[in-house]
């Protein structure tokens, strides 16, 4: 089924198999591995990208579903050649050790925050509760979330 | 991860989608995707045909007037951040809440929700104590099922063969308090017992209880006898033990268990989330 | 001077790559024409396969071919490389796939490989299995008693080993004159690693040289290369190259030699097209090593004034229903030898049955052995505790071996010692952050509320950078091979320092450490170092990374290189200089004529300078090259005090920790914020154990937690924030100072939330309760009371 997909501003027309996830859609067609694949219960959250604007688990919705939609993936939120806020964030914060969850927990990190400008450290780790980190036991994760709520003038 | 093959279809009215389903009987509706993608990418459930409701804006509207309607497409994001929902009927917002994550909510839909009618989810508790009527359209016409007559058992509803989920409507509930008290399995999130609490008061005093356990039970299920304990009575500590008691006693043998939360540990639960439901709803 | 690098909290030289996406992890990889595997694994825990019918498969359009273990006899059974002693004639290992007896459930029994793997998916449901299904054991004391399913031949009663250290003799003595004895059951229970990155291989094989390209989700590529080619294909080491991609997480599992790699190694030589598989979460739930699972009688002897005088051990250790690469040292070298803990505990006697059961590979995971010995000492150090009414601090530091007895002998360590400790320091530093006496009157007043405050205490020591090869090869300890580390560094015209190591960055952030040790070594800025690391082609030899064992190991390597980096350019600036090399120093960067800071040549020009080679001094060869190979003496031993306070719901048994502090001392730090970050996941970890975490089968086999739905893997709201401190006592072991900080944070937590769980429940009578502490099993305790 032809699709068409605007995807980190530039549109994409595809014909894809209507089984294709999402995820595998972005990282086998396109290429764009740096959304993840960590589960296959829809826990892990590595997959997380923006599909208009809201965070999705884009290993739990078919490609065709996408179908005039725009997307943001990991590869898409530095802009201009500087890092996003966020990124910037878990930098410095140290919010990553394997790397990992990390495009994920940054895309959801960010369209939480689109939500909750002002967050308090409770509100960040329920916030975050839909993406899984083994390395960092969340600590430095809440830090870089709240340094880049920071930055963002939250 | 790598679901089966399936046709797919993108309806765009509920009456393509209700002849399409009539038409294909390996058909599964699609909507918000997220309890039926997860089975299907383990191969648990492998349909013939996908039939997409998801782009049918009819069905995504919120609206308060005489009484609450929320279309099966509404998300549990915007149920649990609708003003009309707030004010409505806060235990539902609430509900909507604490239903997976970020990013289950943005997607999941409340139809889906309750059209797959897992005993652990929360909407289907919430739903059955504020008296909310179930929408649905088949072959054969419109029909609207009470929410408490909707649940029938594990993953089981009163939905026939064909029939779509088109909105759920929730009756006015002004001057009542309700709220909703959720033990949370700490893996999948579901509810390993939750109970809504929907009071009619008259000063201290209890005219009415509507009291509804899900999650430690086959299906969101009234807690009838609860209810009559505390019916005209002061809500003080010992008529919430009462009702408490009431609860446990009437869960009884039918408590499930499982390896995070044996039976006997759910049935006391019930106790303990119906005294805080009822605690949280009077504030 | 410039300010030291080595000791500063900068940041990663490998996150820009990470927060962007453009780091490439094994599943990212993808090669022309390459062909994508399924496995189809078993689902009952203990069979034997009578037939398989894979033609309905082999005709899906797209399938390549759809092999079972029959197919490949000519592959050998991968090996077991810890032999610890006892295990020699009950070996047990994987084939790539089993041709004839499954043994745990999950086990592979065929193959698919397809142009895509939703086709492999869809061909892999249509194989036929006849399978004629056996008794299953899962409990590893069970399965060693009478009438028990038999698993394996060669293992009656299950029994894989059994193993034992200290002093038997001399223990029994001391607990039967002991003035208290406490015995307990302990049940260390199995848990799940759970790397955010499953496993997976990409294999592609050269038909004109022979040879193989195999990329793979490892912790330790140079072992891979040298198990896959020297025991299980029989071929040169010469004739393959293993890569480890970017690593998303190991924590242990990643270490070992899987069958799967076997399988899609051999595969890409049968199909002729490159192979690759990526394990999905369920496969990786069933498939991937466990570790834990011990179930630990233990007696504890000690005197009224709280001397502790004696500890009696008696483990079943479950190996699962096959042994993984190295399981047989998990529950010996790395826990029995560790039982005297921060304790001068002058009789010690560990006995352990190494079993097998029908349950996944149990192996190393984030601390290995550690952590189970620490929870046995820690906890019984408690139990004495309660039933003297003694202060937990105060028996710690009763029985702490005083900072002068370093280094100290605890004779179960095989001629190992204590490298350097100061216990009490560290204990003192975590009592003084919580609050000790304010906290003890808080808990107080809550109780006459009926509020149910516990604190926890967990004192331990661990053993890190294994290991000294002398020592780990003896016999009885069984590994088979040494355990040094090696590490090439070279100054390039530049100016710019390449680093090769044979140490394996997984998430620990060896990119950034070692270009401080190198900067401050070397006097270069860090950006001008890059290491190099994770393929066989281009690096030197190295064992991997585990046990903590990088920065005292593998970094000692990389300094043991900069040393001799800088004496060759201390010789070749006093040639420049015109000085004699007795006159120069190397200072910041420079050599230059002591007393003559200005006379100098710089790193940059010696580098230039030796590159060229217009101008050497007689018999130097050209450029700044050198390769160290570092064999530890001694392994170090990290130490410190983790408190955790907790209230418990007594009405629904639910625990919520009000805070955690955790004083570790892991010697000197490279990296504070790295190593605060290690810190901080090992203690999530750790937590996880006491509260959530826990693999569980049902009598037949099956994995009831096969799953993130049902493995309660923490999430942010679970966890509070933690805080933590350090104290400072450098490993004399090695020249950098450096003990390890991996493991401490789960090694120390576990004992800590129970002890703080159980201190809460006092008044309410409850003495033990088997983890995870789930609200069900606390709700549980508290009404038995």
């Amino acid at each position: 089924m032809k699709i068409s997909v605007k995807i980190n501003g530039k549109t994409v027309e595809r014909d894809v198999d209507p089984r294709m996830l999402l995820v595998h859609f972005l990282r086998d067609e396109l290429g764009l591995t740096g959304t993840k694949v960590g589960c296959d219960t829809s826990q892990c959250g590595s997959c997380t990208v923006h599909l208009n604007g809201e965070a999705l688990k884009s290993c739990t919705f078919f490609a065709v579903q996408a179908d005039g939609a725009e997307i943001t993936t990991i590869e898409g939120l530095a802009a201009n050649g500087s890092l996003h806020p966020m990124q910037e964030g878990f930098w410095e914060k140290h919010g990553l050790q394997c790397g990992y969850c990390t495009p994920g927990m940054i895309m959801a990190s960010v369209a939480f925050l689109k939500k909750h400008a002002h967050p308090t450290e409770e509100d960040i780790r329920h916030g975050l509760e839909g993406n899984l980190c083994r390395c960092t036991g969340y600590h430095n994760i809440v830090a870089a979330v709240k340094a880049a709520s920071e930055k963002m003038g939250g | 991860m790598y679901p089966a093959k399936f046709d797919y279809y993108r309806a765009n009215s509920v009456e393509e989608a209700v002849k399409l389903l009539a038409e294909n009987s390996d058909a599964k509706l699609l909507a918000g995707g997220h309890s039926l993608i997860p089975a299907m990418k383990l191969r648990l459930t492998q349909p013939a045909l996908l039939i997409d409701i998801g782009k049918i804006d009819s069905l995504k509207n919120i609206k308060a007037n005489g009484s609450l309607e929320i279309g099966a497409l509404a998300t549990h994001a915007r149920v649990a951040a609708s003003a009309d929902v707030k004010k409505w009927f806060p235990a539902l917002a609430n509900a909507a809440s604490l239903i997976g994550d970020q990013q289950v909510r943005n997607f999941g839909t409340i139809g889906g929700n309750i059209a797959h009618a897992d005993p652990a989810s929360d909407p289907p508790t919430v739903l059955i104590a504020a008296g909310a009527t179930i929408h649905v359209r088949g072959a054969s016409g419109t029909r609207a099922i009470a929410a408490e007559d909707f649940f029938v058992d594990l993953f089981t509803t009163a939905l026939e063969p064909g029939e779509v989920v088109t909105k759920i409507e929730i009756p006015n509930l002004s001057g009542r308090k309700s709220a909703y008290a959720k033990m949370s399995h700490p893996a999948s999130r579901y509810a390993i017992v939750g109970v809504c609490a929907v009071l009619s008061m008259e000063g201290d005093t209890c005219k009415e209880a509507r009291l509804v356990v899900g999650g430690a039970v086959a299906h969101a299920t009234r807690l009838s006898e609860a209810e009559a304990v505390l019916k005209g009575k002061k809500l003080d500590a010992a008529a919430l033990k009462a009702a408490a008691d009431a609860a446990i006693a009437q869960v009884g043998d039918d408590a499930m268990g499982d390896i995070t939360a044996p039976a006997d540990y759910r049935r006391a639960m019930v106790g303990q989330y119906l005294q805080r439901a009822i605690q949280s709803a009077l504030g | 001077m410039a300010s030291r690098v080595f000791g500063a909290s900068i940041k990663r030289k490998e996150d820009p790559r990470l927060i962007t996406g453009e780091a490439k992890y094994l599943d990212d990889l993808q090669l022309p024409g390459m062909a994508h595997a399924a496995i189809l694994r078993s689902p009952h825990a203990h069979a034997r396969i009578k037939s398989i019918d894979t033609s309905a498969a082999a005709a899906v359009p797209g399938v390549l071919g759809v092999f079972t273990g029959k197919d490949f006899m000519d592959v050998n059974p991968l090996p077991c490389a810890w032999q610890a002693g006892g295990v020699e004639n009950h070996v047990n290992t994987p084939r790539v796939l089993e041709p004839e007896k499954v043994t745990f459930t999950g086990a592979g029994v065929a193959v698919v490989v397809a142009e895509s793997r939703y086709i492999a998916e869809d061909a892999l449901q249509l194989i036929k299995v006849n399978y004629e299904v056996l008794p299953a054991v899962v409990d590893a004391q069970k399965a060693t008693q009478s009438g028990a399913p038999q698993i394996h031949d060669n293992a009656p009663n299950n029994v894989c080993m059994e193993w034992s250290c200290g002093d038997k003799a001399g223990t029994d003595k001391a607990l039967g004159e002991a003035e208290v004895v406490i015995k307990e059951r302990v049940v260390n229970q199995r848990l799940i690693p759970t790397p955010m990155e499953t496993r997976g291989c990409i294999a592609q094989y050269l038909p004109a040289t022979d040879e193989y390209t195999v990329w793979m989700t490892s912790q330790a590529p140079h072992v891979m290369r040298l198990l896959m080619t020297a025991f299980v294909f029989g071929i040169p080491e010469t004739k393959m190259r293993v890569i480890s991609p970017q690593v998303g997480g190991g924590f242990g599992a990643k270490i070992f030699l899987y069958p799967e790699y076997c399988l899609v190694t051999a595969l890409s030589k049968k199909i002729g097209r490159p192979v690759k598989w990526a394990e999905t979460r369920s496969e990786n739930y069933v498939a991937t090593t466990h570790g834990r699972d011990h179930i630990t009688e233990l007696e504890v002897g000690a005197k009224r004034d709280g001397t502790i005088t004696a500890l009696r051990v008696n483990t079943y250790a479950n190996l699962g229903g096959i042994l993984s690469t190295i399981a047989p040292g998990i529950p010996t070298t790395l826990y029995g030898r560790l039982l005297s803990g921060a304790y001068k505990i002058p009789n010690i006697y560990c006995h352990v049955w190494g079993v097998y059961t029908n349950t996944g590979m149990v192996d190393a995971y984030r601390g290995a052995g550690r952590p189970e010995a620490t929870f046995v000492v820690e906890r019984a150090v408690d139990m004495v505790a309660n039933q003297l009414s003694m202060d937990p601090a105060e028996i710690r530091r009763k029985n702490f071996i005083p900072s002068s007895a370093f280094p100290y002998d605890p004779k179960i360590l095989n001629g190992l010692k204590y490298d350097s400790g100061d216990y009490d320091k560290a204990l003192g530093k975590a009592l003084e952050m919580v609050g000790y006496q304010d906290f003890r009157k808080a808990q107080a007043d809550a109780r006459q509320q009926g509020r149910y405050l516990g604190i926890g205490f967990s004192s331990y020591i661990e053993m890190c950078g294994v290991a000294p090869s002398a020592w780990i090869g003896l016999p009885g300890e069984g590994w088979g091979a040494g355990l040094w580390e090696s590490a090439n560094v070279r100054v390039h015209l530049t100016g710019k320092v390449v680093v090769t190591s044979g140490s394996q960055s997984h998430g620990q952030g060896h990119e950034t450490t070692t270009a401080q040790i190198v900067a401050e070594e070397l006097g270069v800025p860090v950006e001008d170092v890059i290491v190099q690391h994770s393929d066989t082609l281009g690096t030197p030899f190295g064992y991997g990374t585990y046990g903590s064992r990088s920065a005292s190991v593998g970094q000692v390597a990389v300094f043991n290189s900069l040393q001799k980096i800088k004496e060759k350019a201390k010789k070749l600036g006093a040639h420049l200089l015109e000085a004699a090399v007795e006159d120069v120093v190397f200072e910041n960067g420079k050599v230059h004529v002591k007393g003559s800071p200005d006379k100098a040549k710089t790193i940059q020009e010696l580098a230039g300078a030796a590159a060229l080679g217009y101008s050497l001094p007689a018999g130097m060869e050209p450029f700044l090259d050198d390769t160290a190979y570092y064999d530890p003496p001694n392994c170090t031993f990290p130490f410190g005090t983790h408190i955790c306070i907790v209230e418990v719901d007594a009405g629904t048994g639910q625990i919520d920790i009000k805070r955690y502090v955790a004083v570790d001392d892991v010697g000197k730090v490279i990296n504070p914020m790295i190593v605060d970050g290690q810190v901080h996941g090992g203690i999530a970890q750790g937590v996880a154990q006491a509260l959530w975490e826990g693999a569980v089968y049902d009598e037949n086999g099956q994995l009831l937690t096969g799953s993130l739905m049902d493995y309660a893997l923490p999430r942010a709201d679970l966890l509070p924030s933690f805080e933590v401190g350090r104290t400072e006592t450098p490993s004399p072991t090695n020249p950098l100072g450096v003990k390890g900080a991996g493991e401490t944070g789960t090694i120390a937590a576990t004992p800590a939330v129970v002890n703080a769980v159980l201190d809460a429940l006092k008044p309410l009578g409850v003495l033990h309760i088997d983890m995870p502490m789930t609200p069900a099993r606390v709700w549980q305790a508290i009404q038995k009371g």
